[in-house]
Formats: structure tokens, sequence, C-alpha cells
């Protein structure tokens, strides 16, 4: 049986769809079988950040509307073969996520695959209580910035309150991935540093991913950070945090940047 | 003004964690509660009233959230009538 995990944030633009994509492309090369589903109904995008955008035939809502079967609208990653996308629908409103629907989607996806990543819509609506309802561990999207912080409470508590787990009385298990992390500017004093973002939130630190134009880059070019460029200051980062969801014990570092001779002259911004 | 300040704007990162922190125990005692203190004075209201007449507005019902545990506190106002009347009932019976 697979694990289900739900990558939320409350707030939108954080990083949760390029999260989603990094995480299950990292978990896939190690041969597992991952999907990647897209629950951001009307607005998806996963399908674009992942490359496969002109390979969408069916999609969530022809799945639980009975219009396709699941093996139809999952797409294969060309790169990774044990990668897969379940892509959200592009014309039709959330309206069309049921509970029930949403309950026998997952629940097939569990017994075929590993690892079954939920990419939430932001918000604290329909779509994003659904991808949470069903999940075993949720991974809590965050940058160091006031607001992101305050939506990302916001959601730890529709965690503890609105998904299957908590209505059970078990403990959903969080896990916060702090992302656009700058390690100069927190250290000027103008970024919610690591720490503070730990004490308000009071969820174990799952990674940091640096800020980096490298998920610009992967973004632009239809590819996973991970799979995009291996070596990268996000990609290590998103390796590092895949191997803490396996459970590993791995103290937490922000990959820096790799400069070269003239980079480490004149890289580094004044104070 | 000394030198470093004269060069560097001030610190804003200890403004940001200090509001977060006001704001959110706000928000949390009053997010987290609201839904379920609805009920809970819904529902001892109805008990309540099944053995005496009280006003639905005299009844305050407070959840006050803290780190360790929680306190509930339920405030319900009596008229001197309704006790009387309640133990009428019960001599008549």
């Amino acid at each position: 049986m697979g694990k289900v995990i739900v990558v939320t944030s409350g707030k939108g633009g954080v990083g949760k769809t390029t999260s989603s994509a990094a995480l299950g492309a990292a978990l896939a090369q190690n041969g597992e079988k991952v999907v990647v589903v897209d629950f951001d109904v009307g607005l998806r995008n996963l399908d674009l950040v992942m490359g496969a955008e002109r390979r969408v035939v069916y999609d969530l809502v022809n799945v639980i509307q009975g219009e396709a079967k699941l093996t139809q609208a999952l797409i294969r990653d060309k790169r990774v073969e044990t990668l897969y996308l379940l892509p959200a629908s592009q014309t039709r409103d959330k309206d069309n996520l049921t509970p029930e629907g949403v309950e026998k989607v997952i629940a097939s996806l569990k017994k075929a695959f590993d690892w079954v990543i939920c990419d939430s819509p932001a918000g604290i609506e329909r779509g994003a209580t659904l991808a949470m309802r069903h999940a075993d561990v949720a991974i809590v999207v965050t940058n160091p910035e006031v607001s992101s912080v305050r939506d990302s409470d916001r959601i730890i508590g529709l965690l503890d309150s609105k998904t299957v787990k908590a209505e059970n009385g078990e403990r959903m298990e969080k896990h916060l991935l702090l992302t656009r992390y700058d390690p100069t500017r927190a250290e000027r004093g103008d970024m919610l540093k690591v720490d503070d973002v730990l004490e308000i939130l009071s969820i174990p630190l799952l990674g940091i991913i640096p800020e980096s134009m490298d998920v610009l880059r992967a973004s632009n070019l239809g590819s996973p950070v991970t799979l995009a460029d291996e070596g990268s200051a996000p990609s290590r980062a998103y390796f590092d945090a895949v191997r803490r969801l396996r459970g590993e014990a791995l103290p937490v570092t922000v990959p820096g940047e790799r400069r070269g001779f003239f980079g480490k002259l004149f890289g580094r911004k004044a104070a | 003004m000394n030198l470093f300040r004269f060069f560097s704007k001030p610190q804003s990162a200890p403004a940001a964690r200090e509001r977060l922190q006001v704001l959110l125990a706000h928000e949390r005692a009053s997010a987290g509660g609201s839904d379920l203190v609805a009920k809970l004075k819904d529902e001892i209201l109805r008990v309540i009233s099944r053995h005496m007449q009280i006003d639905q507005d005299k009844v305050s019902v407070k959840m006050e959230r803290g780190e360790q545990m929680s306190t509930l506190a339920v405030d319900v106002e009596i008229p001197f009538s309704a006790v009387k009347a309640a133990a009428g009932r019960k001599k008549a019976a």
C-alpha cells in the first residue's frame, strides 16, 4: 500500500507545484513508483511544469465522473519511467470533485503506487480540503514571509481537523518545507530565519530550498528541477528532503550555489 | 546616528516575527474553537432548558486555548423565577 502525501500551503505562488514535481521526480529516480496528482481543477499547471502539457487526454474529473478509466488518464513521464502524472481538468470547475470520487481514485492509486503526491490548489476551500483529506503525510510549503507563514498556520489547523486521519483521532504527520530561502538576506535580518518560522509553526523541518534561478530555468524547460539539473542547489535540497521523507535522520542544511572564481569574487551582494 | 545605520536600513525580520507571533496567538484562539464553541453552547442550552427556562442571551461559553491545556468556561445566568418553577414542578411530580 502506497503512502499518500499532500503538498499544501494555503497561500498561492509559494512553490507547491514546483515542489510536488521535484519531490515526485526525486522519489521516482530510486525506482519506486510515484504518481503526482494535480488537484487544482480549473487552473491546472502541474502538466506544464512536468512538460506533459501536450499529452493530456483525460483528467482527474473524467475519471471521477466515469468518463475515462484511471489508466487512460495517467501520463507516464518520458524521462523517468516510474513517474506518472494525473492531470487536473482545465475546463470544468472544482465542484466536479466529489468526496466519494476522490476517495475512490486515491484508494486505487494507493494500490498501484508506492507514493501518491497530491498537489493542492491554493486556498482553504473544496479543492484544498479534498487534496488533504486522505493524506498520510502533509508537506506544508512556506516562504519566509509573513502572509505565507500566516496561511500555513491556517492550513496546519485544517490538517488537524478536516482530514480522515484527524477525524479518526489519529495524528497527521506534518512537515515544513521552507522554499525561496535566501541565507544572505536572513543573515542580514531582512528575512525571517529558519528558526523563526520553525518556532512560529512548530512542525518538524523537511528541508530548506534556497531561492535559485535553477527553479525558473527548470520550469521554463518543462522539467522538475530534480531532473533538469541534479547537482543544482535546489535539487540537492529536494533530494535531501526525499531522504528525510523516507525516514533518514539527516541534518538540515541550506545547499549553497556553486560559484566559480569570479562568482566568488563578485557574486555576493554587499550588505 | 552611527555609521552602520547610515549605510543600511534597520532590520525588518524581527518585526515580522513579532507581528506574526501576536497575530497567530490571537487567530489560533478564535478560529480553532469558533465552530466547537457554537456547538457546545447550543447543546448546553438544550440540556438546561429541559429543566428550567433561561434567557439564551445570558449564557456565555468561552474557550481559552493555552499551550499545555485549554479551559472551557460556561456562565449561565438563572433567573429566580426559573428556579422556583423547576422546584415547583418537582414537588407536583
